[in-house]
This record gives structure tokens, C-alpha cells and sequence, in this order.
């Protein structure tokens, strides 16, 4: 009885012509982090794939930890995400087939021209946090669990920072995404943990500058991964396997390198 | 911000233009909504009489409870629809997760007891008006409905707009539920909170601004609809 309410009503919302767009052409739903959509990464290389495989890419774009947690629950078919730890961690408990290394760029700690905390030109970025905290000058954390959170809270550990006892203080989390985050920075002229594809491409910097950039520690790299057909049946593991090939393929890394905006390029390929 | 004026013009050159990545967002906009907007009318309407002239335990406690549910916030109606709708959800099977059909059902969710709750008032003012009259003529109170709801139709569009202006302004639950998938679910409002995440206000402020041009466009044409529908009355009374 119950099912044939729920026949009778998708039939009723078909009818609508809301899952129209979709009937006639393969897709796949790929779980993946405001900095490869933000950047205009996936505008530049996703056509390439469509036009050469007919598979549609839809890119669902929020913090990695969110993205994560979606694919978990069968909401995706391939996972593009930067935190290796936990990618490593959702495959090894089966939610997902195989870890590739697809890119990498880097983090860049980013700040008000005044510089009152005195870190810039550094190339320390545990020390240069640690001066933040020193001074207690105000430092907006994305605090959403994202791939930039995760790499960012590593930091302050490594400092012997206790950033829990300084939150609503000094530290803000504004538990948005990286843009939000660097709108609160530029407003309130706080210091900030950014990737540098999103900070190249974000248009509203005020007078926010790079104060801390070319540490080994802020080795930002994204890994792709197709969720595990075996843990949810909907998960179209054939087309998702298809763009993980193309992606850690010639054609895919070549699409990535020639990704450049005002004459910088964003994400450098690494696949094996 | 200097630059705004520019983005202004930036946003209504691409609508002039027939900018087709522009016109399917507003498209799929007012999609959504208007489906929305009817769906909830239909649940919403009938609701909205029952409590007003029906008699039954409850009654009160239900009324308090639709008044309440017109300040759900999106986000929590979000994440309820995309729990229900999730692969691992009770409706997963259906695959409407990211779809505009997932957004048209979280706007339904939002707008019912709105249009409800509206509806509700304007029937009980009906209701006392003609209540006595309208028994004289043997009616029970359930068959007074459709009379009440046809003769207070014209009060009853505000109601629809209201439940409109609710469901088109809203991001929280559509981002959730639709994902804001470029061509497929991406509306409006998502398309402003990503300008926004960008850092490009001014493009995200003119693109609200085209929000608001076509918000007032859908409120001017039902105006219009109730006033000729006013004057036909005045019309037919005379």
C-alpha cells in the first residue's frame, strides 16, 4: 500500500517535468570541495570528458568532511576531496573501491597588510601561526571540518595552540565555506588559512595579502575515489570508473595543467 | 563595491541578451517555485478551510501547530527532505536526491503552512460573515467549503503570494537538496550564495537585484488578476 503512495506520487512529480532533464542522457554525481568549483577548475576540464565519454559530471560542491559524509550515504559516485587521512579512512572501511592521487596545489596563509601579528615574508607557517596566537590577533578558521580545516587545525597543533580555548576570542570559526571565510577575513582584517586555487580566483581580497607561502607543511593533494557499489546498489560504479580514468589519464592530468587563470596555474597533476 | 554600477549593468546586459546560462537559472527559479507554490495550495488550502469552519478535537492545537511551522527554517526542512531522499534514506530508491523534484518537495514542505495558516484567517472571516445564512440554506459546515474558498479567492492570491515570495527567496533548503548542480538544480538564490562564496558582491548583489525585478513582475501580474477579478464582481453585484 505504502509503496504504490510513493509510485503514485513520483509518477505525479514526473509529470511535472522535474526529472525530465535527466531521462535522456548518461550522468554521474560526483561529491566534491568548493575549491575545485570555486577555482573554475571543473568548468575548464569536465567538458572535455563529456564530449569524449557522453557522461554528464554533476558536481555537488561542499566542504571535503560533507562530501565525505554524503558518498557515505550513496549520495555520489566518485569522491574528489583533498584529506588524505580521511580518504584513506573511507576506503579502508569499505565505503569506497580505490584511492588515486589526482593534484596538488599548496595552502597559503593570507592576512591584513598591516600584518599586526609581524608574519610576513615567513616561510614557517607553525611559527607564524604560533605569533598569531601569541598575539591574539584575530585568525577566521573555516571550523566546517573541510580538507582546509583538517590541514589548518594540524597546524595549530604542531604550534601547541589551543584553539578551543580561544574560540569567540581571537579565533573565529565561521563554519562556512572558503569564500565566506575569506569575506569575514577581508571584513574584519583577520588572518586566514587559504588553498591557493581559491585565493587566485577570489575576487574580494580588500587588503588581504599572502603572508606565509612555500612551506613543505602546506602540500595541499586531492585524491579521487569511487564510491563502493558493494555498500549502495544506485552507485553507477561503470561510467564513475570511466572518468576516474580519464582523470589520472594523459588527457584528464593534461586538462588540469592547462587550467591557468590570470597567467597562474592553479593545480599541478600528479597522478601515478 | 565601486565597481557595483558595472555589475549592474554586467547583469542586465546578460538578461537582455537572452544570456542562456542566465535565462535557464531564472527559468528553473520559477519553475520550482511556481510547482512549489501549486502543490502546497492544494494541500495547503483545503487544510487551511477544515480548521477554519470544521469542528473537531484538536482543531486549536492544530491551528497553533501551522502557525508555528510558517517559521521553519529552511535548513532543518533541507536536511529532513535530503535524509528522506538520501540512497540510504527510506525514499532513496527513487533517485530524486539533486534533482529540481527534491527542491520542488522541500519548498512544498516550507510553503504549506503558510498558505494554510492564511487561508485558515481569511475562511474564519468568511465563515463568520455568512455562517448563518449559509445554514439557512441547509448547508453542513464541510459542504460551506468550496463556497467560502471560491467567494474569498481574491484574498486567498495573497496567500499564494506569500507562499511564492517564501519559496522563491529560499537557499537554505534547495542547496541542500538540489546541490546546486551547474544546468541541472542551480537557482537563483544558489547561484547568489556561490557569486557571494567567490568574493564577486557585486555580481551576486545585481543578480539579487534581478531577484527582486521578477519577484515584483510575478506580484504586479496577480494584482492585476485580483483587481480585474474585483471589478468583475462589482460588476455582477450592480
Amino acid at each position: 500500500m505504502f509503496e504504490n503512495w510513493i509510485k503514485a506520487g513520483a509518477v505525479a512529480l514526473a509529470i511535472t517535468g522535474a526529472g525530465s532533464a535527466q531521462a535522456t542522457e548518461e550522468f554521474i554525481v560526483m561529491q566534491s570541495t568548493t575549491s575545485t568549483q570555486n577555482s573554475g577548475l571543473l568548468d575548464h576540464i569536465l567538458p572535455a570528458f563529456t564530449a569524449e565519454s557522453g557522461i554528464e559530471v554533476r558536481v555537488v560542491a561542499v566542504g571535503t568532511g560533507q562530501a565525505i559524509k554524503n558518498a557515505m550515504n550513496g549520495d555520489g559516485d566518485v569522491l574528489l576531496v583533498h584529506a588524505k587521512a580521511a580518504e584513506e579512512k573511507f576506503v579502508a572501511e569499505g565505503w569506497g573501491v580505490q584511492r588515486f592521487d589526482v593534484m596538488y596545489n599548496d595552502f597559503v596563509l593570507v592576512g591584513p597588510a598591516a600584518d599586526p601579528a609581524g608574519i610576513k615574508g615567513g616561510e614557517d607557517v607553525v611559527a607564524a601561526m604560533s605569533m598569531i596566537a601569541t598575539a591574539g590577533v584575530p585568525f577566521a578558521s573555516r571550523g566546517d571540518d573541510s580538507g582546509t580545516h583538517k590541514a589548518e587545525l594540524s597546524h595549530w597543533k604542531s604550534a601547541g595552540v589551543d584553539v578551543a580555548a580561544a574560540s569567540g576570542g581571537w579565533y573565529r570559526e565561521t563554519g562556512s565555506g572558503m569564500g565566506a571565510t575569506l569575506n569575514l577575513a577581508a571584513g574584519m582584517g583577520a588572518y586566514a588559512l587559504t588553498d591557493r586555487a581559491t585565493w587566485i580566483a577570489f575576487a574580494n581580497k580588500g587588503d588581504l595579502e599572502i603572508m606565509v607561502e612555500g612551506d613543505t607543511r602546506l602540500f595541499n593533494q586531492y585524491g579521487v575515489i569511487l564510491v563502493n557499489p558493494e555498500k549502495h546498489h544506485g552507485v553507477k560504479a561503470e561510467a564513475g570508473q570511466r572518468f576516474i580514468d580519464w582523470l589520472i589519464g594523459s588527457d584528464g592530468q593534461a586538462a588540469i595543467a592547462s587550467y591557468t587563470l590570470d597567467g597562474e596555474q592553479l593545480f599541478f597533476p600528479n597522478a601515478n | 563595491m565601486q565597481n557595483f554600477a558595472h555589475e549592474m549593468q554586467v547583469a542586465f546586459a546578460l538578461i537582455l541578451a537572452g544570456d542562456s546560462e542566465l535565462l535557464g537559472i531564472v527559468a528553473l527559479s520559477l519553475r520550482v517555485s511556481l510547482f512549489a507554490v501549486l502543490f502546497a495550495a492544494l494541500i495547503g488550502m483545503p487544510l487551511g478551510a477544515a480548521l477554519a469552519v470544521g469542528r473537531f478535537p484538536g482543531r486549536r492545537a492544530l491551528a497553533v501547530l501551522v502557525n508555528a511551522l510558517m517559521g521553519l527554517p529552511p535548513v532543518v526542512v533541507g536536511l529532513l527532505v535530503y535524509l528522506m531522499l538520501s540512497r540510504s534514506g527510506p525514499l532513496g530508491v527513487l533517485q530524486l536526491l539533486y534533482t529540481p523534484t527534491a527542491m520542488i518537495i522541500a519548498q512544498v514542505v516550507l510553503v504549506t503552512p503558510i498558505i494554510a495558516a492564511l487561508t485558515r484567517q481569511v475562511i474564519e472571516m468568511l465563515d463568520a460573515e455568512y455562517a448563518e445564512q449559509m445554514r439557512s440554506l441547509g448547508l453542513s459546515r464541510l459542504a460551506t467549503v468550496p463556497v467560502l474558498l471560491w467567494d474569498g479567492r481574491v484574498a486567498l492570491l495573497t496567500a499564494l503570494l506569500a507562499g511564492f515570495g517564501r519559496a522563491i527567496a529560499e537557499v537554505g533548503a534547495v542547496i541542500i537538496v538540489g546541490g546546486n548542480i551547474n544546468h541541472v538544480t542551480r537557482v537563483m538564490t544558489t547561484t547568489i550564495a556561490l557569486e557571494t562564496s567567490k568574493g564577486n558582491l557585486a555580481l551576486a548583489l545585481a543578480l539579487g537585484t534581478v531577484l527582486i525585478a521578477i519577484a515584483v513582475t510575478v506580484n504586479a501580474m496577480v494584482s492585476l488578476l485580483g483587481q480585474r477579478a474585483e471589478a468583475q464582481e462589482d460588476v455582477r453585484h450592480a
